[in-house]
């Protein structure tokens, strides 16, 4: 059957591609999976494959023109088929209409199950590109919530609120399995941190780590009223701002020593605050978090963005598993990347989906600055320079290496009293570094 | 199968001498499929009669004989050839006891194959039970092994209401365990659970038991257990064995070889749909025959009936995974 090829959504900001060169031409057989095209995006040029066996019948846009997602750019299909109703569509539709994919979505009780299943490859081809794979959406079709009569009433006799729960079934519909895995979750949740809990074990050597695994919790009836009534006064993020300062002599002498002991490691404080970061973050998982408007997300992994200034701006390469990479580690991973990041040929896996960032603007001298928190994630923590300071010890003016830390947290996710907590775990780690080495 | 069914009209022939037996090749040539074997010979023409080739006929002599105190057994050659005796079925024996007040009862059984043969085409593999089972009046059974077969059918002889038996062709050879016990019945009305599970349910009939079993057996394997239920009577239904069974694994499927449209499986969907509702999972998947007149073709005919594959994708299916 032939079907649009659309623009696909192929960086996680991307809102329109620019067709940068086909690879295939009107009549060429093209298979799944094979490169159909090449997509310049806001950030590298990616090369776009086909969804479809086929030959491609038509190509929509030329090199060169740009389309914003969703817009049918080629139709791919058999040789001696009629696309005529493609064709006319495609010149007919209107940029990335997301509210389409609902409205084709059946009704539980008006079509059978299996034709639900049958559309859902095509409307993912049709009308979200490759992203989407019709899952996970929220469980809603026309305002109404889909979710079977076993789920339903399991939620009410666990009190749960069932608009909360994200469904797995055909079209979002909450399935039983949904509603058990809400309930474990609430009985999972973790307890709030007091004091230091032991290291974490440092990963093997040479391990690999991708994007951090985590669990989706539904999210209260009194977080929903937080997050409703804060994000109306401070803009879509509700940012708000903890300050803190750190003794730093410990940390600096630590780094100190181990850059006499491996000279080549050029150990950096930036090096130190990522790992720091990373073991604090792990025992307040409130932290490591994110708003994901129908739940909370708990990262199990800290996945430190830290932000590289390049010609053209901003980028931030993440540090998987930061927590579970030694110090001896993570210098070599983190120049590594910001050197690609400054030649731009960072993989988009490679500078999205962290769990937490990094903003280090110490080497201008900043003494202190409040960051911007990079969406999804909770929480951001800006780094001032690290300076001598007087400071009254025991009652006595001593002069002290100290930094200051400010962290901008996401207020739907993050409490003041949580951020200052984690803050409080993070300067104990940084005023006693030792503590990284007894895990 | 054949044996199981022969052993049941042989020992129920021998034990009330009100039961006779009668219709198209019964006698001297022993059965189309083989069933009556040896029974001309011994119970002679008076109990085991040959019949014209006229189904709405003999079918009448058999509600008459029944008015009048014998207990027929009327054998159509397939159920195909019933099509031509409902009106003796249907509008005599499903009404006589009604509409005589009580006075007369009908114990008769008509019995044959039903359902798909091997290639007889459209006229000739015909699944009814939705047909009969549609009319108060009838009770309507479908054994799935021989031992069913044998002690449901003694059931239906000795019940004092008209019983449709329906076979099926492509199991007379199936093979299994008979109890020898000349007194081993099995109610009507009442479901087995031919295979427990916990994830979802299946209800199979007839030849779709063995069927479902298979499915079931591959289920295991891929993680997902399933409860298989032959309702062996299809009117009266044992809904509550179904029900209890939904009840369990919030999941059901039901396959039939015939048609879906206003068929048993969608009864049966209707009749958890208002029982069970709080507890279903999913919406409740029918896996029938195709909506199509039976293809002669061996390949089409194939794709026609439900198999092995389909049940296990509409398990999948109700079970999201």
């Amino acid at each position: 059957m032939a079907t649009q090829v659309v623009m696909p959504k192929l960086s996680p900001t991307m809102e329109e591609g620019q067709l940068a060169r086909w690879l295939k031409k009107e009549g060429d057989k093209v298979s799944m999976g094979e490169p159909l095209a090449e997509i310049d995006t806001d950030k590298a040029t990616m090369e776009m494959q086909a969804l479809s066996n086929g030959v491609l019948r038509k190509i929509l846009i030329q090199e060169g023109e740009s389309a914003p997602l969703g817009q049918p750019i080629a139709i791919v299909g058999e040789p001696d088929e009629d696309i005529s109703e493609l064709l006319k569509t495609a010149s007919e539709a209107k940029p990335a209409k997301v509210e389409a994919a609902p409205k084709e979505l059946p009704e539980p009780d008006a079509a059978p199950a299996a034709e639900a299943k049958a559309q859902e490859p095509k409307q993912a081809q049709t009308t979200t590109g490759i992203s989407s794979d019709g899952k996970g959406q929220p469980a809603q079709a026309e305002g109404r919530v889909l979710i079977s009569p076993i789920a339903a009433r399991m939620a009410a006799e666990a009190g749960l609120d069932f608009k909360t729960i994200q469904g797995s079934g055909p079209g979002g519909r909450i399935v039983k399995k949904d509603i058990e895995t809400a309930m474990s979750g609430k009985r999972e949740r973790p307890a709030a941190t007091a004091g230091l809990r032991p290291m974490p074990r440092s990963g093997e050597k040479g391990v690999v780590y991708g994007p951090s695994a985590y669990r989706d919790e539904p999210v209260s009836e009194m977080r929903r009223t937080i997050a409703r009534r804060l994000v109306t006064s401070l803009g879509p993020v509700p940012h708000f701002f903890l300050t803190i300062e750190i003794d730093m002599e410990r940390a600096a002498d630590m780094r100190r020593s181990i850059n006499e002991l491996y000279p080549d490691l050029k150990l950096s404080i930036n090096d130190v605050i990522i790992k720091v970061a990373a073991v604090a973050l792990i025992q307040h998982p409130q932290v490591n978090a994110s708003f994901q408007d129908k739940t909370v997300r708990y990262y199990e992994h800290a996945d430190i963005a830290v932000a590289v200034a390049t010609e053209n701006g901003l980028i931030t390469p993440v540090v998987r598993a930061a927590e579970m990479k030694s110090l001896l580690d993570i210098p070599g991973e983190v120049r590594e990347l910001a050197e690609r990041a400054r030649a731009r040929k960072l993989k988009p896996e490679e500078y999205t989906g962290a769990t937490f960032s990094i903003s280090n603007l110490g080497m201008f001298g900043i003494e202190e600055f409040t960051a911007v928190i990079n969406p999804p994630e909770g929480a951001i923590l800006a780094i001032g320079a690290m300076a001598p300071k007087p400071v009254v010890k025991d009652n006595e003016v001593e002069i002290r290496q100290t930094m200051r830390v400010t962290m901008s947290c996401d207020h739907r996710v993050i409490d003041g009293a949580t951020g200052a907590k984690f803050l409080q775990t993070f300067k104990q780690i940084m005023e006693n570094p030792l503590y990284l080495f007894v895990g | 199968m054949r044996d199981a069914l022969n052993l049941a009209l042989k020992e129920e022939l021998a034990r009330d001498s009100s039961v006779f037996l009668m219709g198209e090749e019964v006698a001297e040539y022993q059965g189309a499929y083989k069933v009556t074997r040896g029974l001309l010979e011994e119970f002679g023409p008076k109990r085991v009669i040959d019949t014209p080739i006229t189904e709405l006929g003999f079918a009448g002599l058999g509600v008459g004989a029944a008015m009048a105190g014998l207990r027929p057994i009327v054998e159509f050659m397939t159920f195909n050839f019933s099509i031509l005796a409902t009106d003796q079925i249907i509008n005599s024996a499903a009404k006589m006891l009604y509409m005589s007040g009580g006075q007369f009862k009908i114990p008769i059984v008509f019995r044959g194959p039903n359902g798909s043969a091997y290639q007889v085409s459209s006229q000739h593999s015909q699944a009814l039970e939705s047909w009969y089972a549609y009319f108060p009046g009838l009770k309507v059974v479908m054994p799935s092994t021989p031992a069913d077969a044998k002690g449901l059918l003694k059931s239906a002889i000795r019940d004092d209401d008209p019983v449709i038996f329906m076979e099926q062709e492509r199991m007379y050879g199936m093979k299994g365990e008979v109890p020898e016990d000349e007194e081993f019945t099995i109610p009507l009305g009442v479901a087995e659970v031919k295979r427990e599970g916990q994830d979802a349910t299946i209800v199979a009939r007839s030849l779709m038991v063995p069927t479902a079993l298979k499915a079931a057996e591959e289920l295991e394997k891929q993680g997902i257990s399933c409860e298989v239920i032959d309702p062996r009577t299809i009117r009266p239904l044992d809904i509550d064995t179904i029900v209890e069974s939904v009840k369990k694994t919030n999941r059901l499927v039901v396959a039939e070889e015939s048609h879906a449209f206003c068929g048993v499986a969608a009864e049966i969907s209707a009749e958890v749909n208002e029982r069970a509702f709080d507890y279903l999972d999913a919406p409740v998947k029918r896996v029938s025959g195709v909506d199509v007149p039976m293809p002669y073709a061996k390949n089409l005919e194939q794709l026609a009936i439900p198999d092995v594959e389909r049940i296990i994708a509409a398990v999948r299916e109700v079970s999201y995974s």
